[in-house]
């Protein structure tokens, strides 16, 4: 079933390029996959580990203008700056995360939300590194001599990273460590008895969608050419927590649906002028009374009765 | 040597003293239960012992070794192993993958290893899955071993319970009540599974409070009554001991 979903997405990304009529539609596809990748590693931590971060969009910020600032002010090689940008924000994941992860519900979901507006903020007055509210232009990503431009090479690279990351994630979840993580959400006492250190596990998948997210963020910033503040603003966490709530927690798939549909939606509602944002509301509120467990996990869970 | 040592054990919550002053020793490959009316302290001395508190004072020893005030996750380590009165099954996952989850400390939790499907990794957990569906024939748990957790009716719950217990290979299995809520026959049934597992060399420590079950397959019994031991023995001997029958039935005015 699943391997299944993951073979048909690959079907789907191979082929969707044959479709798309214009550059338009190519950023579009694009900006579903950076969301996709971003949710899927979101959904590591809210829908298996159960446990939320409202603070994500801080993370991809981070990875954002580590490529922007690196490269143009220090000189560096756009992958350092990469790496660099994701080391920080995993450095700095794991080092909120001690105390962080002694809240739990409310509390965890204040904590985070707060560390997000933080970072959104440190970005908005650095102005003499990160340019202010106004952003900055990021510099393009040069691989092995040839400089990635236009929408068609980015969307191939997207689109691997979005494949592997799928496999490799629904890998994690199958294997050992995804089941001391899953454990862990459904039961905190029994995982403990059972040897896992609950603990540890929350931070190491804390830290490891944070470096996610932030790879993810150097790249669309490498792809866009320009970065604004408003990429680590609170409302961009709480579209990739409405990401992962609609598409299906602790769903792979779902993530993935999440993001294309919600990335999809506004520009579908776009003919509404200005009625947009009440449409948008309104369709989430219809989706969480008729589906609360999420798109994907609601389906799968109909098409099984019905065999 | 025993290989359990509790001395003088006590835990205070505020004012109440729920565990106060306890001692006792479990010899290894016995079934030792711990009985005593509602609120005696039984399953705070299972937390106890387990990690989940902290005793106030008082000494607890596995082999010899003092593991008071450990986290449970090390005394995982240790050998130990528990299931939990109130259900703790995660019904988020499969009934096999919550066994599995018993058998953590055995598997390789490398993160990166996990995603790339490493072979060496993915074979040990074919092995384990196999395992673990064979653990679940072993509780008799055979037509639940691709169920989801959450489909499972409560009786089958209790047994995946000590399923996933078993998982880790324990030294010692505490069980919280095996048999509560369970009907004359299924509890007939954990009678046979809890002698079963001693059998096999597990040492089993017992909360229950079906007393039939208690007095048939207890090798040694502690009576608590308000957080003190009332008595201990074998079953012949707590049965005539007057301060046991006084907790149980009231003392004769």
């Amino acid at each position: 079933m699943k391997r299944r979903g993951i073979i048909l997405l690959g079907a789907v990304v191979l082929l969707l390029p044959l479709l798309l009529p214009n550059a338009f539609y190519y950023d579009l596809a694009i900006r579903m996959a950076i969301n996709a990748v971003v949710v899927l590693g979101l959904n590591l931590l809210i829908g298996f580990a159960g446990q939320i971060s409202l603070g994500h969009a801080g993370f991809f910020g981070i990875g954002a203008y580590a490529s922007a600032i690196l490269p143009t002010q220090f000189g560096w090689h756009p992958l350092a700056a990469i790496a660099a940008g994701a080391t920080a924000a995993a450095l700095l994941a794991a080092l909120v995360a001690k105390p962080i992860f002694r809240l739990r519900g409310h509390y965890l979901a204040m904590a985070t939300l707060g560390l997000g507006i933080v970072i959104a903020i440190v970005l908005k007055n650095e102005s003499a590194y990160t340019g202010g509210p106004d952003g900055m232009t990021v510099p393009p990503l040069v691989l092995f001599g040839h400089e990635l431009s236009g929408e068609k090479p980015w969307y191939w690279v997207f689109a691997a990273n979005l494949m592997f990351s799928v496999w490799a994630c629904s890998n994690l979840m199958d294997s050992p460590f995804g089941r001391a993580l899953r454990a862990l959400h459904g039961s905190e006492v029994a995982s403990q008895g059972a040897g896992v250190d609950v603990a540890r596990y929350k931070m190491a998948i804390f830290v490891f969608s944070a470096f996610f997210a932030s790879i993810m963020g150097s790249l669309a910033a490498h792809y866009v050419g320009f970065v604004t503040p408003n990429v680590a603003d609170f409302s961009h966490s709480i579209e990739l927590v409405t990401m992962v709530v609609v598409g299906g927690m602790a769903s792979v798939l779902g993530s993935v649906v999440g993001a294309v549909l919600l990335t999809a939606l506004p520009q579908a509602l776009a003919t509404f002028e200005g009625w947009e944002t009440v449409a948008f509301g309104l369709i989430l509120v219809l989706f969480m009374i008729a589906l609360p467990r999420g798109l994907v996990p609601a389906l799968a869970a109909r098409f099984a009765r019905r065999r | 040597m025993a290989l359990l040592e509790v001395q003088e054990l006590s835990k205070a919550f505020g004012g109440v003293m729920a565990v106060q002053q306890v001692s006792f020793r479990v010899d290894a490959g016995i079934v030792y239960s711990v009985i005593g009316p509602n609120g005696a302290g039984k399953t705070t001395l299972f937390n106890l012992i387990t990690g989940v508190y902290a005793p106030c004072s008082g000494e607890i020893r596995l082999d010899g070794c003092t593991i008071s005030g450990q986290a449970p996750h090390l005394l995982a380590r240790k050998g130990i192993a528990r299931t939990f009165q109130n259900l703790q099954i995660c019904m988020n996952m499969t009934a096999r993958e919550n066994v599995m989850v018993g058998a953590h400390l055995a598997l390789d939790c490398n993160l990166l290893r996990g995603m790339l499907r490493w072979p060496a990794l993915r074979r040990a957990d074919a092995a384990q899955s196999a395992e673990a569906a064979a653990l679940m024939r072993y509780v008799g748990l055979d037509d639940y071993i691709d169920s989801a957790a959450a489909a499972m009716p409560y009786g089958a719950l209790k047994r995946l319970e000590i399923a996933r217990a078993l998982a880790a290979r324990p030294r010692i299995v505490f069980l919280d009540e095996p048999a509560a809520g369970l009907n004359p026959k299924e509890t007939g049934q954990i009678d046979v599974l809890v002698r079963k597992i001693a059998d096999s060399g597990v040492t089993v420590v017992l909360v229950e409070h079906d007393m039939k079950m208690v007095m048939n397959i207890s090798d040694r019994i502690l009576v608590l009554d308000y957080g003190k031991k009332v008595a201990e023995g074998t079953a012949r001997e707590v049965r005539r001991n007057p301060a046991v029958i006084a907790a149980y039935l009231g003392a004769a005015a």
